[in-house]
């Protein structure tokens, strides 16, 4: 029978973020699929070398538009290495507490995303609006909603203003008490079982061949790599967390990591409003005025814990005042190049847009 | 983790009577919601503090902030009259050009709605309304974490006060290469000092050339508008540095101390480079220079790097004028102005020594030898103040004895006479550098120090610059400021002097801020002193000039008239330049004798 030719995406309301899939299909299974990327051809990497150190913090937040952070984190933190500067320990905090707001602010975003290729809106729009409040938490703490470039070279940007830990204490409280009820929305909802239980697998040689960390790696092998608790970066090493694990991976397992873990972003949010110190929040890592900050030469590799999966940036300088060369490590870049052309086919048509959310793709930090 | 259920979704329902958390469109229009107040809204831009250096636009990751001219905006000093205009189709709100802001004028409002059917309307120059033109609600500003310019100058390493007033070490030792370059890249090259400087000079390239540790192109940078930046890199005014951008938050660039850094750094082969660069058609005739200060140096090596046969006269044995016999040593070493001076030498010109122009030779010959002469001789004799007692014979003139000091210590002549218990009067640089020079002399003589100050400036007004205020301090020199001398107290019997009688200065310039002191002749004031120094000013002496010259000069202000080339209208041979045709200064010296030479190239290769 003759294949037929489909898209998915990058306009579909089932797909996450601007690339697309190029699938071959017979009848309503998948034969042969690509991605192609390219819809945000901005080329992140090779613009990073045209921009001065501090220029690119106003760049590299697009890299994930979910989860902007973990991008200022890497870039400070290998520009700071490179500097050999020290951080104030406020700042570490301040940090943690932003890219754990994200990491909610994402969790909440794919979790709730599901209601998309399952057809429950309800899930959605209940995420979409608990992830606005963390939005408006951060348009407080950094003034700005989505793109946030707040954690620079040095430490953050500014302090934390007067009042913000009642009102994030607040909300972590009524997110808390509402979780149970995102359980029984998505979780325990027999028709999204249906789509998800024992369907979408990802089995722990996938996860070796092709390099999938996150909550693909945990769900599958059973291991706890979680960057957080293998590498302690910033203060992790000082709060207390479960990383939940697995040991089999279908689609339903990864929703329910998630959904655990998001429990755990709590428990760090709540230790760290109540251990973060007070002090300086910025120290002055580099000689001059930021026309002219030049990081001394060398390379480095930094990486943090992204709600994707291990998010680094391996950073090359000449002492000169832009970096010579910025690789991003996105964490979703396996699964969504080899993984989309070995694993998806096989599957329904209507599983693509499932795959594509609970392997935890998204599209920029492909297209960089 | 609950069981499945059929129902379990159905908790949700519980929703449908909670309050929506979604806004209506309604409310969107008539009660927008208030961004937070850190919001990253719509630019505003104070223009009472805006400098237009353009700093902004410089940072702007997404070049969408361009400076532009405004003819309503007033030229001032430290300021350019541009303001930033801002394209929101480009502004990604990353604030950074608020966080680099020199002045502090920028700052971004709460605005985040705004909307035209016309692409032009979103380009926009923010003023104290943003581009949505309602009163502003203040959103995100700087603070000190923000702040992305570096407004610590780097320290230069100097002697110690304890060793320094002891002797004529310089003081500043200099810069390190790694501190040179620290102190570089706080620059953000907005050109404000250029405008500002006298000499115009080139401020924000040789500081990248520093930055970037290429001497030989921050040299070829020095030597296009000055030549005597070893010495003006030790003892200019430095007015670049008061009107630098970053001085308005801190601490003002030290420029000089760079220019100093790249003079004693530049490798030799770099000042050959410099010096030998050939001019395409090498200019016919002779010049001679009367005086070799600041002004007449500067002519002679830019007229010399013409190719013109330049003569300069000197009444003294060294060249230098007041850099040589005037400025004390701990400030500027004979090394840095002969360095200068070796280069104007090896350009070819002639340094004619122990010749003054209408004694050992006439002015009337050298117009007739010459196809023009630049005329350079300063303000090279102290002012008097006229009041009794002033003609003692201890009451000395501050050039004078500056002179002698100088000279005593190059070992050309004996150690002036001072006594243990002196005072100056006067607060210029001229008066420090007495009072300085005083201090080490007594030091050296009696093993201790007792110089007092006296003035009619409050402190405010003291026209020397802060450091020597500061050094002075830190030397010991005890300041009686407001006061005016009325009268030297001499002792009749011995005839020497024994005081000064002065009285309160209740006001220094009139209305018309002329200076115009004003006394309160009731309030006395009494200052012990075994010796005066006076260093009120300086004045020239023109009587070299023959009268057929003397009669065509315009004077206004004790000033010598003359066109922007520095000629004399009337006289198109005769050029001016420096203290006599305006304030005492090198820099302006340096200027003079720039744009003299660019004019008698234009009259000489016109002829």
């Amino acid at each position: 029978m003759k294949e037929v030719k489909l898209f998915l995406g990058p306009q579909h309301p089932g797909m996450h973020g601007n690339s697309s899939i190029h699938m071959y299909v017979d009848g309503d299974i998948i034969k042969r699929s690509y991605l192609l990327p390219g819809m945000l051809h901005r080329g992140f990497e090779k613009s990073m070398e045209r921009r001065t150190w501090m220029n690119n913090i106003a760049l590299i937040p697009r890299i994930c538009v979910p989860e902007p952070d973990p991008n200022e984190m890497v870039f400070a933190l290998n520009a700071e290495a490179l500097a050999s500067v020290e951080v104030p320990e406020r700042a570490h905090w301040i940090r943690m507490l932003v890219l754990e707001l994200a990491r909610l602010s994402a969790h909440l975003m794919a979790f709730g995303g599901i209601g998309g290729p399952t057809g429950l809106y309800t899930a959605m729009y209940w995420a979409q609006a608990d992830r606005d409040s963390i939005l408006t938490l951060f348009e407080e703490i950094t003034g700005q909603r989505v793109y946030h470039m707040y954690i620079t070279i040095g430490g953050v940007r500014k302090d934390l203003p007067k009042g913000i830990e009642k009102k994030i204490l607040a909300f972590v409280d009524d997110l808390e008490s509402r979780l149970p009820d995102y359980e029984n929305l998505v979780l325990n909802n027999p028709s999204v079982q249906a789509r998800t239980k024992d369907q979408i697998m990802l089995p722990a040689e996938v996860v070796w061949e092709l390099g999938v960390t996150g909550i693909g790696m945990r769900s599958s092998t059973g291991k706890a790599y979680d960057l957080r608790k293998v590498t302690p970066y910033a203060r992790y090493d000082k709060v207390e967390f479960d990383v939940p694990t697995a040991t089999y991976s279908d689609a339903h397992t990864r929703l329910t990591l998630k959904y655990l873990e998001m429990y755990q972003i709590i428990r760090i949010i709540r230790q760290i409003l109540d251990l973060m110190p007070a002090g300086k929040v910025r120290e002055k890592a580099l000689d001059g005025s930021a026309l002219r900050w030049q990081v001394p030469a060398g390379q480095v590799y930094s990486a943090v814990e992204a709600s994707r999966g291990e998010y680094g940036y391996y950073t090359v300088s000449t002492g000169g005042t832009m970096p010579y060369r910025v690789a991003v490590r996105g964490a979703s870049f396996p699964q969504a190049t080899l993984g989309i052309e070995k694993y998806l086919p096989g599957h329904r048509i209507d599983d693509a847009a499932l795959w594509f959310d609970t392997m935890g793709i998204c599209s920029p930090e492909i297209d960089r | 983790m609950k069981k499945t259920s059929i129902f379990a979704p159905f908790t949700g329902w519980k929703y449908l009577f909670r309050k929506p958390v979604t806004i209506p469109m309604d409310d969107i229009f008539k009660h927008p919601r208030e961004s937070q107040d850190n919001y990253r809204g719509f630019h505003v831009n104070d223009w009472t503090k805006c400098i237009g250096c353009g700093t902004c636009s410089e940072i702007c990751p997404t070049a969408a902030i361009t400076m532009a001219q405004r003819a309503d905006v007033q030229e001032e000093e430290g300021s350019l009259p541009e303001r930033p205009v801002i394209d929101y189709g480009r502004c990604c709100f990353c604030g950074l050009c608020v966080d680099i802001c020199t002045s502090g004028s920028l700052s971004m409002s709460k605005a985040y709605l705004y909307n035209s059917p016309d692409p032009e309307a979103f380009v926009s120059m923010p003023t104290d309304r943003d581009i949505t033109g309602t009163p502003i609600i203040a959103g995100y500003v700087k603070d000190e974490n923000s702040d992305l310019l570096d407004l610590k100058r780097k320290p230069m390493p100097e002697i110690s006060v304890e060793e320094s007033k002891r002797s004529f070490v310089e003081i500043v030792r200099g810069y390190s290469a790694e501190q040179a370059k620290a102190e570089a890249a706080r620059c953000v090259a907005c050109g404000i000092c250029t405008k500002t400087c006298p000499a115009h000079m080139n401020i924000p390239e040789y500081i990248e050339s520093v930055w970037k540790g290429d001497l030989k192109e921050g040299l070829a940078y020095l030597y296009k508008t000055n030549p005597l930046s070893a010495v003006c890199g030790r003892v200019c005014t430095h007015k670049c540095e008061s009107v630098c951008s970053i001085s308005n938050r801190g601490e003002a660039i030290a420029i000089r101390w760079l220019k100093r850094y790249i003079i004693d750094n530049a490798p030799d082969e770099a000042y050959e480079s410099v010096v030998n660069a050939k001019v395409s058609k090498p200019g016919a005739g002779k010049v001679a220079i009367v005086g070799s200060g600041a002004s007449g140096l500067s002519a002679a090596y830019y007229l010399g790097s013409l190719g013109y046969e330049v003569d300069v006269y000197e009444r003294r044995e060294k060249v230098g004028g007041p850099m040589r016999y005037g400025v004390p040593r701990y400030r500027l070493t004979d090394e840095a102005l002969d360095r200068d001076v070796s280069i104007i030498r090896k350009l070819g010109v002639r340094f004619i020594t122990g010749t003054e122009v209408g004694k050992d030779v006439r002015f009337e010959d050298l117009q007739k030898k010459y196809d023009a002469i630049f005329m350079a001789t300063g303000y090279p004799y102290t002012r008097h103040l006229k009041i009794e007692g002033e003609d003692s014979r201890d009451v000395v003139l501050a050039m004078e004895f500056l002179s002698e000091a100088t000279e005593y210590l190059r070992g050309a002549g004996p150690m002036p006479d001072i006594k243990d218990d002196v005072t100056v009067i006067g607060s210029g640089n001229v008066a420090f550098d007495v009072a300085r020079t005083l201090v080490r002399l007594q030091n050296e003589k009696f093993g201790k120090s007792n110089v007092k100050m006296m003035a009619l400036e409050q402190r405010d007004q003291i026209p020397a610059d802060e450091e020597e205020i500061l050094a002075g301090a830190e030397e010991g020199i005890e300041m009686n400021l407001g006061c005016g001398p009325q009268k030297i107290e001499i002792d009749l019997e011995t005839g020497s002097v024994t005081a000064i009688q002065g009285c309160v200065c209740t006001r220094l310039f009139d209305e018309n801020n002329r200076f115009n002191p004003e006394f309160d002749y009731n309030a006395e004031v009494c200052i012990v002193a075994k010796q005066v120094y006076l260093a009120v000013g300086q004045t020239s002496d023109l009587s070299y000039l023959p009268e057929s010259v003397s009669n065509q000069l315009k004077m206004y202000r004790g000033k010598i008239q003359v066109n922007e080339n520095r000629q004399v209208e009337g006289l198109p041979w005769l050029f001016v330049g420096g203290d006599l045709i305006r304030g005492m200064d090198i820099i302006n010296g340096v200027a003079d004798g720039h744009q003299a030479a660019i004019g008698i190239d234009k009259l000489l290769s016109e002829t």
